[in-house]
């Protein structure tokens, strides 16, 4: 079994997909536990429905798919953001209504332009669909997002586990707010293609929460995260590779499912002792 | 000049204003409660005293070598915090952050600060312990350690015994009169708590959108009896 999925590996897209799907989900992971904690998690269900009809608008209108969801989206991080500051009350209302709105309109696009068939890789991703342009995107998006948590991991720490207090001892919460979230916007858009808009979210929500469970030190739940979001990643891909007609973003969901369940029980037992 | 003094402060909030026109002053090693009734806008002006909110008119001077990102605040619990995953030392570390400039990581006199932070209030064995596994009381030790190590001489507190029983609540009260008489901290305590928080005050001050009342804790007694 093992040596059928390896033999996968010789394929470019299968290298080009291991390569964007591991740093993805460690970006999205590590950007995942400042935005779970921080109550923002619809945020990244709300970017990916945007990115759904980004990219069904630029399929549409023969455009480079990444040239135009990547900057739509920013812009959709930078107002939900915004939206989540501003209304407190209505803000998850809100974004429900903007990401509704977008799924919408990018269904309307496809059905008119490219036939309702196509959905579906939309909706559960497609490997194929990465390219040389994906891997750089995420090499370099990988490289800002360590950054971040390497450089300004202090801050980062401050920011989400007390904002007003951040902001009074002289953080710039806002700089920082709206650059996690341009990061954001850029990781759902590249994981998105693979993942596919319905599953894209889970790698921001399921690893934070799976390292949760286990760890009480916010230092060992942000480099849990990584490292269960990209073993899970690995996990996943090798399974759906075998099972050849498995959607390799269900796959991932699953394990990361998983491994919830089994940090879980793995965090009960620890806090029994 | 006082540690810090408000010239006839406006703050609006959502486009009502939240206080009009208040004068005030607070002095060094000075212990002052504000007392007010919900929606009094004592949390708005302290948050505008903190520079989160800009008031909508009026001056806010900050003096006597005080720095504005120097006050250790302890603002209002919020229910994301209850079980965050974070060990206590690096919640009380996070106080530091001013402190940092440009540099990425804490050196070895700030984490010792820290340390002693967290001596002074009883809670260094539960350094290594999550935030989220410690009782009312050990959380707020732990945030004021936090706005200890964030302080040069003034801390600002938002309620912090609004969720805790009698017990944790007179302990707290007994740390803040420590910190003020043996350490000199100035405090300044939002509370509605009207008896025993003005117990250990120097100065009181009621507010109801404009100040009702500043004075000393005798004057308050006196005035409570006068408008009872």
């Amino acid at each position: 079994m093992l040596e059928t999925m390896l033999s996968y590996l010789q394929y470019p897209f299968m290298q080009r997909a291991i390569v964007v799907g591991a740093l993805v989900s460690l970006c999205a992971a590590l950007l995942g536990v400042s935005l779970v904690l921080k109550r923002y998690s619809m945020i990244g269900d709300g970017l990916s429905h945007v990115g759904f009809c980004a990219l069904s608008i630029a399929a549409a209108a023969n455009l480079a798919p990444l040239a135009v969801a990547i900057p739509v989206v920013m812009a959709a991080a930078f107002v939900l953001l915004r939206l989540n500051e501003r209304t407190r009350v209505k803000g998850d209302a809100a974004i429900a209504m903007f990401s509704t709105t977008a799924v919408a309109v990018g269904a309307i696009v496809i059905s008119m332009t490219r036939g309702m068939g196509e959905v579906s890789d939309y909706l559960f991703g497609k490997i194929l669909s990465l390219t040389d342009s994906d891997v750089a995107i995420s090499i370099a998006l990988c490289a800002a997002v360590l950054a971040i948590f390497i450089f300004l991991y202090h801050r980062v720490f401050a920011i989400t586990f007390d904002e007003p207090f951040a902001r009074a001892t002289g953080t710039r919460v806002g700089a920082l707010n709206t650059l996690i979230a341009l990061l954001t916007a850029v990781t759902i858009v590249i994981g998105m293609r693979m993942m596919g808009t319905m599953l894209i979210s889970s790698l921001i929500i399921f690893p934070p929460l799976t390292a949760m469970r286990f760890f009480g030190r916010f230092r060992d739940v942000t480099i849990g995260a990584g490292v269960i979001a990209v073993v899970c990643f690995l996990i996943g891909i090798l399974l759906s590779s075998y099972f050849e007609r498995m959607p390799a973003g269900a796959c991932v969901v699953a394990v990361n499912a998983a491994m919830f369940a089994v940090f879980s029980c793995a965090g009960a037992v620890l806090r029994r002792r | 000049m006082a540690l810090m003094e408000l010239k006839s402060v406006t703050v609006a909030f959502e486009g009502h204003a939240a206080v009009e026109n208040v004068c005030l002053k607070l002095e060094r090693g000075e212990y002052t409660v504000m007392l007010g009734r919900n929606g009094s806008g004592k949390s708005t002006l302290m948050r505008a005293m903190l520079g989160l909110v800009r008031p909508k008119s009026g001056q806010i001077l900050v003096g006597d070598g005080l720095r504005r990102d120097h006050i250790g605040y302890m603002p209002q619990k919020t229910q994301a915090q209850r079980d965050f995953p974070a060990a206590v030392e690096e919640v009380v570390r996070s106080g530091l952050i001013n402190r940092m400039g440009r540099r990425m990581f804490y050196t070895a006199e700030e984490k010792a600060r820290a340390f002693e932070n967290m001596r002074l209030l009883s809670i260094e064995d539960l350094r290594k312990t999550s935030y989220a596994a410690l009782s009312g009381g050990q959380q707020q030790r732990a945030l004021l350690a936090r706005a200890l190590c964030a302080a040069d001489g003034l801390l600002m507190l938002d309620e912090p015994v609004s969720a805790l029983d009698p017990e944790a609540t007179e302990e707290f009260y007994g740390v803040l009169r420590m910190l003020h008489r043996e350490r000199g901290m100035a405090i300044l305590m939002i509370s509605h708590d009207v008896r025993s928080a003005v117990r250990d005050a120097d100065k009181v001050v009621v507010l109801d959108r404009e100040v009702r009342f500043d004075g000393t804790r005798a004057a308050y007694a006196q005035w409570r009896k006068d408008n009872a």
